[in-house]
C-alpha cells in the first residue's frame, strides 16, 4: 500500500459511516511534524482522528510501542520521518524502514493486516501532502473495518495476538537482525557498502528469508510463552491450542527451556507440564 | 595605543550567509547584531524548493538555524533596517541604521495571522515571486523569523479592521522611522544578490508570454508551499506543462546584457529543477538548453549524469536565439542552433529563464556609505589571496555580494569573514556578550508529580474551534494536575509572569501547556521554567492549534474530543519527566592542524590570532604542500612570495608549536578531550592534548599513464610547464605550437568527478605563454570549460589573445601518436571533421587526487570519506567544513578539489567553526540523551554500528564488566540506538520507552 500522491482528496469522504477510526501517528520532530505544523499553518482541513506523539528521530519509534498500539486496540498507526536523505540525524530514517518492515511482518504472523501500519515520508515544505496522507490513511484503515474485522478475528483475541507479536519485537535475535541489516546487506543510497565479518556483502534475499524464519520462531515462541504463562500445559495441549504438531512445540520449548524462560513444573503420568516466566 | 576594540560585530543581510555569520561570532564571544531590509530573516534560500545536489528540502534544513538565531541570548535581530552611515575605524565602528516602521509590535504579535485572513486588500506576494496575491498585512512566510506580522504601508488603506480583530493588541499605525546608532568592531556585509532581469533580453519574450518564467518563479512553483501547492501548472490556462525547456545563461556570460561573468549556479540549479519536476509529473521531458556544463563543485557531476540517465532529462549544447509563442495555445517555441550548426526549431509548453544573478542594487549606496570598493561588475571588491576582505579594514564579505556563488560556498565565507573578524577582535572577546543567571533549581526528586496545565485560547485560533474552558475543566480531573487555567495568549509576557507566580503558590513541580507547536514555543515556556527554578525539562507541551484547531475548523466537537485526547496523552508524559542535567566536561583551548599546506597554515595562524594554542603537524620536511608548485595566478599574484611570507609567520607564532617530518600514530579522546600521539622520523614519541582537530590534509596531482606521459619528455603537466614557465626553461624557446589537454584523469570512469582547477590552470599559463611570445599557437582541448564566477573573464581574454579552444566528446577523446614528431588528433564536433595537430609539446591538465592514506586516518578520527576517498562533511549544504563527529573539522583539498581562494576560505572558516568551541569553558552535553543500565547490557555492540555519531561504544567498564557507554558529549539524543537495542539496556531521557508508553496507553482510557 502507498500513499498515491494524486488523486486524494482531503475531504473526508467516509465520515458519515459509523466507523470512526481510531490511529495513532509518530512524528518525528524535523521534518513531518513541521509539516503537520505547515498543513496547519495553511489551514488544510483534514479529519480528527489521528493522535500524535512526537518524538525527534522516526528511528526513536521501536517496534515494541508500534505493537502496543494494536494491544491498545487503534485501528491504524502512521510512522512519518523526514524524506530519505533528508534525516536530521544523518540517516535515522533508513533504520525506521527495518523497524517497520521487522513490525509489518510480526502482524502479518499475528494475523493483523498489513496496510494498518503505515510508513511514509514527510517534509518540513508538505502541509497539504501531510493532510492529504492522513485524509487518505483514514480512508485505508475505514476500508479495513475495526480492529479485527478486515481480519475476521474477535478484536479481544487480535489484541492478544498483538501482545504475542509485541513479545516477539521484545527478542533479542530479532532486534539485532533488524539492526544489522544495513551493516551486513548495505545500502546504496548512502554509500554503505555492506560487509560481514569476512568481508563479504550478504544478500538481501538471504537476508529476508532468514529473518522470515526468525520472526516465524520468536512469534511461536511468544505465543508459546504468553499461553503457559498462568497455567502449565503439557507439550500436546500447546501443540492443539496452537494447531502445531507436537513434535515442532517440543523444539520450541526446549530452546526456550534453555533460555530458562520456561519451566517444567509438574509430571501428570508420562506427560509434563510447562509453565512460562 | 587607542580605544579598547568593540567585541561586538554587525551582519548587514540575513540570508543563510548572515545567519550563519551572526550564529559563528555569537557562539565565539561577540555581541552580534543582524539586520535585514525585510521583515524577516532567511533571504533567497527560504524561498527555495530544494537544493542541489541532495535535493534536500531547503526550509527543513534552514529553519532550525532560523529558530536557533531568532532565539541567541546575543543576536540582535534588527528587520526593516539599513546602514545609514559609518564612522570610525577597525575595532571601533559607529554604525547609524535606520529602521522602517513594521506598524506591528513585534513582541506582542503572536504570529496568529487572524488580521492576514481578514485583511480587506491584497497586495502581490514577492515571496510567490508576484505569482499569487498576499494581504496587506502580512508575513514573509510561515516559519518566518521573528515570527511577526507587518504591515506594507504601499497598500494598506488604514481601515483599522486588523486592530480591531487583534486580541494580542499588536497593531501600531502610529509606528515611525527610527535611527538607531550601533557601536561595533567590524562589520560583514551579506546583503546577498538580485535576480537578472529578463525582460532586458527581449528575444525570450518574458513579460509577454505568460508560460516563460523565470527560474526563481519556478522554484516558487515546485516548491509545496509555493503558489500552486507544488503543483506544476502553467500560468496561462493551469495546465500541467509535458514538455519544459530551461535557458541557460540569461544574463551570464553575456556581453550585451553587460554581464560578462558565469552566475556560478545555474547549470546546477536548471538541472535540479529538471530532476524535480520530473518528480512531480512523471511524464514529463525537460530540455536543457547551454553552453558548457559548469557542475565543478564536489559530487555535482555525478548529479548530471543522473539527470541524464536516471531522469531523462536532454541535454542541449546551443546558445537559444530566439522565443515566439502560439498565441492560441500560449505554447512556446524555441529556435537554436543544433551543435551540426543547423537551425531547429521545437514546441514547448512552458520555458524556464535560469536567469543569472546580479549584484545587489544596494551595491552602490553600500559602497558609497561604507567607503567600500566594488568591482566593474559592482560586486564588492576582494582579492583571491583575502578572498572575504573588503577593501575597508574591518569590513569583511560573504556570500553572493562578493561573487555569484551557491549555499556551501556561501557559508564557508560567512564562517571565513567570522574568523577573520574573530581575529581583529580577539582581545575583546567575550567584553559584550550576556551570560543569564538563574535561580537554584528546586529539587523534586522523589515528589509526587504536581502538574500545571496552561491552555491557550490563541486569540480565536484556539479558542474559536475548541471549547477550551471545557478542556481546562477536564484537565483538572486528570491524575497530578493540581492547577489548571486558560489563557488568551499562553505565549504572552504576562502570562509567562503568571506561570512563574503559579508554580510557587500551587508548588508546581511539572509544566504543562497545551497550544501551538513545541517546534517553536518549548524553548519560551522552558525558559520560563528556569526563571521560576524549576529543572527546564519537566516541561511537557500539547499541540492543539497547529495540529488541532486549524486543521478541524468545521468540526468543533470533534476537534474539542481531540484537544482532550491530545491534553491526555501529553499529561500522562508529563507526570513522567524526571529533571535531566546538562553534562559540563571541560574544553582543552588547544587546536590540532594536520596537514601544514596552505589550508593548514591559514587555519593555525588564524586560530593563533583568534588567541588560541595550535599544534601544526606536516610530515613533510617544509611546510606548504601544494602551494610549493605554484608560481602565479589569473590574479598574477607571486605565490612563492605569498607562501614564504606565510611559513615565516607560522614559524615566528609563538602561539603555533609546529611539528615536522612528523607522523600521526594515535588520536584518543572526543571533542574538548583529545590527545594525540606524534612520532617523528628518528622515532621518537611526544604526545599532547587538545579540544578540536582541523584537517588538512591536501590532495595530489594526477600522474597521467595515458597521452604518452612518462613515455615521452615532450609530453608534460600543467604543473611541470609553469615551472618550466617560470624557470625559462629551454625546451620553451623554440615553441611554435602547443596542445593542452583538459580532464585527464578527471571525469572518467576511475575519477568521474571535475577536478575544478584545471580550467583555469591552463588558461593560466596559455595566457602566460602569449605574454612571451604572442605568435605560439596554443590548442586547448576541453570537454566543458567550467571558468566560473569572475573566471570567465580570463576564459574570455584567453580567446582573444588567440588561443584556441576545441571540444572533445567523452567518447571521442583525443589520440596522441610519435611518429618523430608528436600528433593530436581529435574529433571536431561542430565540423565533424577530424583535425590534426603536431605540437612541440603536449600539456596534460591532471586531475586532483585524495591523498593515499585518507582511509587511515579516517579511522583513526571516525569520520567517513566518500566513495572518491575525499572526506565526507557533515552536512554539503549548510555543514560544509565540519565532521558530523563533534570537534573535527576539515579544509582545503582534502574535502574536494578546489582552487586557492577557496582553500583559504574553508581554512577560515573551519577555524571559525571550531573557535564556537574553543570559546568555551565547558561543553554543555545535550540533556535529552542516551543512557544506558549496564546490568542489562550484554555488549553487542549494535549500538555501536547504528550510530551516526560514534557517540555510543562498547568499553570495558570495570576489570569483568564491559558494557555501552554513551559520550555525554557527542549524544545528539536522537534515539536510533535506543530502538535497536536487543536487551532494553538503554533508554533515551526525554522521551523515555516508559513515557512513551503512557502516552500510547492513554489514547484510549
Amino acid at each position: 500500500m502507498r500513499f498515491p500522491d494524486e488523486g486524494v482528496s482531503i475531504k473526508d469522504e467516509g465520515s458519515k459511516t459509523e466507523f470512526s477510526p481510531k490511529i495513532l501517528s509518530f512524528l518525528c520532530n524535523w521534518c513531518s511534524y513541521a509539516g503537520a505544523d505547515l498543513a496547519g499553518v495553511s489551514r488544510f482541513q483534514y479529519p480528527t482522528n489521528t493522535r500524535v506523539i512526537r518524538v525527534m528521530c522516526s528511528a526513536r519509534v521501536d517496534p515494541i510501542m508500534i505493537l502496543e498500539g494494536f494491544v491498545q486496540g487503534l485501528d491504524g498507526i502512521l510512522v512519518l520521518g523526514c524524506h530519505l536523505g533528508d534525516c536530521h540525524y544523518i540517516h535515522g530514517n533508513y533504520f525506521t524502514i527495518k523497524r517497520v518492515k521487522l513490525t509489518h511482518k510480526l502482524l502479518k504472523q499475528a494475523g493483523i493486516h498489513q496496510d494498518r501500519l503505515y510508513l511514509d515520508w514527510v517534509s518540513a515544505a508538505e502541509g497539504e501532502r501531510y493532510a492529504k496522507m492522513i485524509a487518505w490513511f483514514i480512508d485505508e484503515v475505514r476500508k479495513l473495518g475495526p480492529f479485527g474485522e478486515v481480519e475476521g478475528i474477535d478484536a479481544e483475541e487480535l489484541k492478544e495476538r498483538a501482545k504475542v507479536a509485541q513479545g516477539a519485537a521484545r527478542s533479542d535475535k530479532l532486534r539485532w537482525l533488524a539492526g544489522k541489516e544495513i551493516d551486513l546487506c548495505g545500502e546504496e543510497r548512502i554509500g554503505i557498502q555492506g560487509k560481514n565479518v569476512y568481508g563479504e556483502q550478504v544478500s538481501k534475499e538471504d537476508y529476508d528469508i532468514l529473518m522470515n524464519e526468525n520472526v516465524l520462531n520468536e512469534y511461536t515462541r511468544s505465543g508459546i510463552i504468553s499461553l503457559i504463562r498462568e497455567n502449565p500445559l503439557s507439550i500436546k495441549e500447546i501443540a492443539s491450542k496452537l494447531k502445531m504438531c507436537p513434535a515442532e512445540v517440543l523444539q520450541h520449548i526446549s530452546i526456550l527451556e534453555h533460555a530458562g524462560v520456561v519451566f517444567l513444573t509438574e509430571e501428570e503420568g508420562r506427560t509434563p507440564r510447562y509453565i512460562g516466566v | 595605543m587607542g580605544n579598547k576594540k568593540v567585541g561586538a560585530v554587525l551582519v548587514v543581510g540575513g540570508g543563510i550567509g548572515g545567519i550563519q555569520a551572526a550564529l559563528d561570532l555569537a557562539d565565539s564571544g561577540f555581541k552580534v547584531y543582524l539586520i535585514d531590509r525585510s521583515s524577516t530573516i532567511g533571504g533567497v534560500m527560504a524561498q527555495l524548493d530544494k537544493t542541489f545536489p541532495t535535493n534536500d528540502c531547503s526550509m527543513c534544513i534552514m529553519s532550525p538555524k532560523l529558530v536557533e538565531c531568532g532565539r541567541h541570548l546575543n543576536i540582535d535581530i534588527i528587520t526593516n533596517a539599513e546602514i545609514k552611515a559609518i564612522e570610525g575605524e577597525a575595532g571601533n565602528f559607529r554604525v547609524t541604521i535606520i529602521k522602517q516602521p513594521r506598524f506591528i509590535d513585534q513582541d506582542r504579535c503572536t504570529g496568529c495571522g487572524v488580521c492576514a485572513r481578514f485583511c480587506p486588500v491584497s497586495a502581490l506576494d514577492e515571496y510567490n515571486e508576484l505569482l499569487i496575491p498576499r494581504a496587506a498585512i502580512f508575513i514573509k512566510y510561515p516559519q518566518a523569523v521573528p515570527l511577526s506580522y507587518q504591515i506594507d504601508r504601499s497598500r494598506c488603506i488604514g481601515c483599522g479592521l486588523c486592530q480591531n480583530l487583534c486580541l494580542a493588541e499588536a497593531i501600531r499605525f502610529d509606528d515611525q522611522t527610527q535611527e538607531r546608532i550601533l557601536e561595533v568592531g567590524a562589520v560583514i556585509l551579506s546583503p546577498g544578490f538580485e535576480e537578472f532581469n529578463p525582460k532586458i533580453k527581449g528575444e525570450y519574450g518574458y513579460g509577454r508570454f505568460p508560460n516563460v518564467l523565470t527560474s526563481i518563479e519556478f522554484e516558487r512553483i515546485l516548491s509545496a508551499s509555493g503558489p500552486y501547492k507544488g503543483h506544476i501548472l502553467r500560468p496561462s490556462d493551469g495546465d500541467v506543462p509535458e514538455r519544459i525547456a530551461f535557458i541557460q545563461c540569461v544574463g551570464s556570460r553575456d556581453t550585451t546584457s553587460g554581464n560578462d561573468y558565469c552566475s556560478s549556479v545555474c547549470c546546477m540549479y536548471a538541472t535540479k529543477e529538471a530532476v524535480i519536476s520530473k518528480e512531480h509529473v512523471h511524464d514529463l521531458k525537460s530540455t536543457i538548453f547551454y553552453m558548457d556544463m559548469r557542475a565543478y563543485g564536489k559530487d555535482f557531476d555525478k548529479y548530471i549524469i543522473r539527470a541524464e540517465n536516471e531522469y531523462g532529462v536532454r541535454f542541449i549544447r546551443s546558445r537559444v536565439s530566439d522565443i515566439s509563442e502560439d498565441p492560441d495555445t500560449n505554447n512556446l517555441f524555441i529556435k537554436f542552433e543544433s551543435e551540426d550548426g543547423r537551425i531547429e526549431e521545437e514546441e514547448f509548453h512552458m520555458v524556464v529563464l535560469s536567469v543569472g544573478l546580479n549584484p545587489t542594487d544596494k551595491a552602490q549606496t553600500l559602497s558609497k556609505r561604507l567607503g567600500i570598493e566594488l568591482n566593474r561588475y559592482n560586486f564588492c571588491k576582494t582579492s583571491e589571496l583575502t578572498p572575504v576582505d573588503t577593501t575597508k579594514p574591518g569590513i569583511f564579505v560573504c556570500g553572493a555580494f562578493q561573487a555569484p556563488k551557491d549555499i556551501p560556498e556561501t557559508v564557508i565565507q560567512a564562517s571565513a569573514a567570522s574568523a577573520k573578524a574573530g581575529a581583529l577582535l580577539s582581545e575583546s572577546r567575550g567584553s559584550l556578550v550576556v551570560k543569564k543567571e538563574y535561580p537554584k533549581e528546586i529539587d523534586v526528586e522523589n515528589l509526587r508529580p504536581r502538574i500545571g496545565a496552561f491552555i491557550c485560547h490563541c486569540g480565536i485560533n484556539i479558542g474559536g474551534v475548541v471549547n477550551v474552558p471545557e478542556v481546562v475543566e477536564y484537565a483538572k480531573t486528570l491524575p497530578f494536575v493540581v492547577y489548571a487555567e486558560r489563557n488568551l495568549y499562553t505565549c504572552s509576557q504576562d502570562t509567562q509572569e503568571r506561570m512563574k507566580k503559579a508554580i510557587k503558590e500551587y508548588n508546581l513541580n511539572r509544566v504543562f501547556v497545551a497550544a501551538c507547536s513545541p517546534r517553536t514555543h518549548e524553548p519560551l515556556f522552558q525558559e520560563t521554567l528556569r526563571e521560576a527554578g524549576l529543572n527546564m525539562y519537566l516541561f511537557e507541551m500539547a499541540n492543539i492549534r497547529d495540529q488541532c484547531s486549524w486543521v478541524h475548523m468545521n468540526e468543533q466537537d470533534k476537534a474539542t474530543e481531540k484537544a482532550k485526547d491530545l491534553v491526555r496523552m501529553g499529561l500522562a508524559k508529563c507526570a513522567r519527566i524526571e529533571p535531566l542535567q546538562r553534562i559540563s566536561l571541560p574544553m582543552t583551548k588547544r587546536g590540532l592542524v594536520i596537514g601544514g599546506g596552505l589550508s593548514g597554515m591559514v587555519s593555525a595562524l588564524n586560530l593563533a590570532e583568534q588567541g588560541f594554542q595550535v599544534c601544526l603537524v606536516e610530515r613533510e620536511k617544509e611546510l606548504g604542500g601544494n602551494l610549493r608548485h605554484i608560481y602565479y595566478t589569473l590574479e598574477q599574484n607571486d605565490i612563492q612570495g605569498y607562501l614564504y611570507a606565510m611559513i615565516d609567520r607560522v614559524k615566528r607564532n609563538d602561539r603555533i608549536r609546529l611539528y615536522l617530518s612528523a607522523k600521526i600514530k594515535d588520536i584518543e579522546g572526543f571533542v574538548g578531550n583529545y590527545k594525540t600521539t606524534l612520532i617523528n622520523e628518528g622515532g621518537e614519541i611526544e604526545s599532547f592534548e587538545h579540544g578540536i582537530i582541523i584537517v588538512a590534509t591536501g590532495g595530489n596531482e594526477y600522474k597521467p599513464t595515458e597521452y604518452l606521459y612518462g613515455n615521452d619528455s615532450r609530453v608534460i603537466t600543467q604543473r611541470e610547464l609553469e615551472e618550466r614557465i617560470v624557470t625559462s626553461h629551454p625546451s620553451l624557446i623554440p615553441l611554435h605550437s602547443i596542445v593542452m589537454i583538459q580532464c585527464v584523469g578527471s571525469r572518467d570512469n576511475d575519477r568521474p568527478y571535475c577536478s575544478r582547477y584545471c580550467c583555469s590552470a591552463a588558461i593560466k599559463n596559455a595566457i602566460k605563454l602569449k605574454e612571451v611570445n604572442k605568435d605560439i599557437n596554443i590548442y586547448i582541448l576541453y570537454r566543458d570549460m567550467r571558468t566560473y564566477g569572475f573566471l570567465e573573464d580570463y576564459y574570455k581574454k584567453a580567446r582573444e589573445e588567440g588561443v584556441i579552444f576545441i571540444r572533445y566528446d567523452e567518447e571521442n577523446r583525443p589520440v596522441v601518436t610519435n611518429n618523430g614528431r608528436l600528433s593530436v588528433s581529435i574529433l571536431e564536433p561542430l565540423l565533424k571533421e577530424k583535425l590534426i595537430i603536431n605540437p612541440d609539446i603536449i600539456v596534460l591538465s591532471t586531475a586532483i587526487t585524495p591523498q593515499d592514506d585518507n582511509k587511515e586516518l579516517a579511522q583513526m578520527l571516525k569520520v567517513p570519506l566518500n566513495a572518491e576517498n575525499f572526506y565526507l562533511e557533515a552536512h554539503v549544504k549548510l555543514r560544509p567544513v565540519e565532521f558530523a563527529t563533534d570537534g573535527v573539522f576539515l579544509a582545503g583539498l582534502c574535502h574536494a578539489p578546489k582552487g586557492i581562494s577557496e582553500s583559504i576560505q574553508q581554512a577560515y572558516a573551519a577555524v571559525s567553526r571550531a573557535v564556537t568551541l574553543l570559546n568555551q569553558d565547558e561543553i554543555e552535553a545535550e540533556g535529552q540523551i542516551c543512557s544506558v543500565d549496564i546490568t542489562k547490557c550484554t555488549a553487542c555492540g549494535i549500538c555501536e554500528s547504528v550510530c551516526a555519531y560514534k557517540a555510543i561504544e562498547v568499553t570495558q567498564i570495570t576489570e569483568r564488566i564491559k558494557a555501552a557507554k554513551v559520550n555525554e558529549a557527542l549524544c545528539k539524543g536522537c534515539g536510533t540506538c535506543v530502538a535497536t537495542c536487543r536487551c532494553g539496556a538503554l533508554d533515551l531521557k526525554g522521551f523515555t520507552d516508559d513515557q512513551i508508553f503512557q502516552a500510547i496507553t492513554t489514547f484510549i482510557y
